[in-house]
């Protein structure tokens, strides 16, 4: 192995000052498509320009994306997942900075989707500390009841993209064009999706962290 | 050069040392922690270009695009980490098997 680095190194150092001329050639001053998407903003019924372009004007890539989520998570579950740790009883410390903690990443949660309306925050955002919480909750020895684990887990998951798919659909048929929201509703079209895309979101991400498909517990 | 070039540049880092420890290391996990320094530093070059608008407010649109590539890559991460647990579930180790030396 040894005897290869000393030409990797150099290679290395070659691709490097490649990619920092390419940046450096780039132009010093460059609008990008901050012109374009400051224009729209009125129409959007958000006033975050990074919430527009996520759930208005590129809201097509959010819903690819929560595709691409849900499509991790299944490649987990059909790989068996991780053999999973069995429920264990956290100690009273644990239990107890763990109950005050979740409450706390809740609401965190929802203020960051309510704020992403106007100012950074918004679906992702909170998605990932619902994320988190989940997480939180396996760590500490926390699984899911079986009830819970079979359907209830599998509609939250396809809730986002489920429900994507559905505004999509039916923008389609009214405005003949895909995810195109009229600017009237389209604030209250932007929440709805974005509070539904948190919960998949954070639902997809712990339930990644589990790696074991709920059902399986059952079977066994 | 103003500083948004900078970080650029700390982003092509990031990535060229991240390519290294993915070629160097055998180890899967290393691997994998060397894509997400990768992916990183792609992170942070879209970030630094999208904020070469002078005084104006940065470009939305690589920021909007950063706030999916991470979740991806957080996706993309988790199947990964399972990939290599089944392998080291197969095979007793989670590396690549080294090549004979001539």
């Amino acid at each position: 192995m040894e005897k290869r680095h000393w030409l990797l190194l150099p290679l290395l150092l070659t691709l490097t000052a490649g990619l920092g001329y390419a940046v450096l050639s780039l132009p010093e001053h460059a609008e990008g498509l901050q012109h374009m998407v400051s224009n729209k903003m009125e129409t959007s019924g958000v006033s975050n320009p990074v919430t527009a372009v996520l759930l208005n004007f590129r809201g097509y890539d959010t819903l690819l994306e929560m595709v691409v989520l849900l499509l991790a998570l299944l490649g987990v579950w059909s790989l068996g997942g991780a053999a999973l740790h069995h429920e264990t009883m956290p100690g009273p410390i644990l239990d107890t900075l763990v109950r005050l903690l979740i409450p706390v990443l809740i609401l965190v949660a929802a203020y960051l989707l309510w704020v992403g309306a106007h100012a950074p925050g918004g679906a992702f955002q909170a998605g990932s500390l619902l994320g988190a919480a989940g997480v939180l909750l396996l760590l500490t020895g926390w699984r899911l009841r079986a009830g819970l684990a079979a359907l209830p887990l599998r509609l939250m998951l396809v809730a986002g993209p489920g429900l994507f798919v559905a505004v999509a659909a039916l923008l389609y048929l009214v405005e003949g064009q895909l995810l195109a929201y009229p600017p009237a509703q389209a604030a209250i079209l932007i929440l709805l999706l974005e509070t539904v895309a948190m919960l998949s979101i954070g639902a997809t991400l712990a339930a990644l962290f589990s790696g074991e498909r709920p059902q399986d517990k059952e079977s066994k | 050069m103003s500083p948004a070039f900078s970080y650029a540049l700390v982003g092509v880092g990031l990535f060229s040392i991240g390519l290294y420890a993915l070629i160097v290391h055998a180890h899967l996990l290393r691997k994998i922690l060397a894509i997400n320094i990768m992916g990183s530093g792609v992170f942070l070059l879209l970030i630094a270009l999208a904020k070469r608008t002078g005084d104006a407010q940065p470009d939305a649109v690589p920021h909007a695009m950063v706030i999916t590539g991470i979740v991806v890559a957080v996706s993309a991460t988790a199947l990964a980490l399972t990939l290599m647990l089944k392998v080291a579930a197969a095979t007793g180790r989670a590396e690549l098997p080294k090549e004979e030396q001539e």
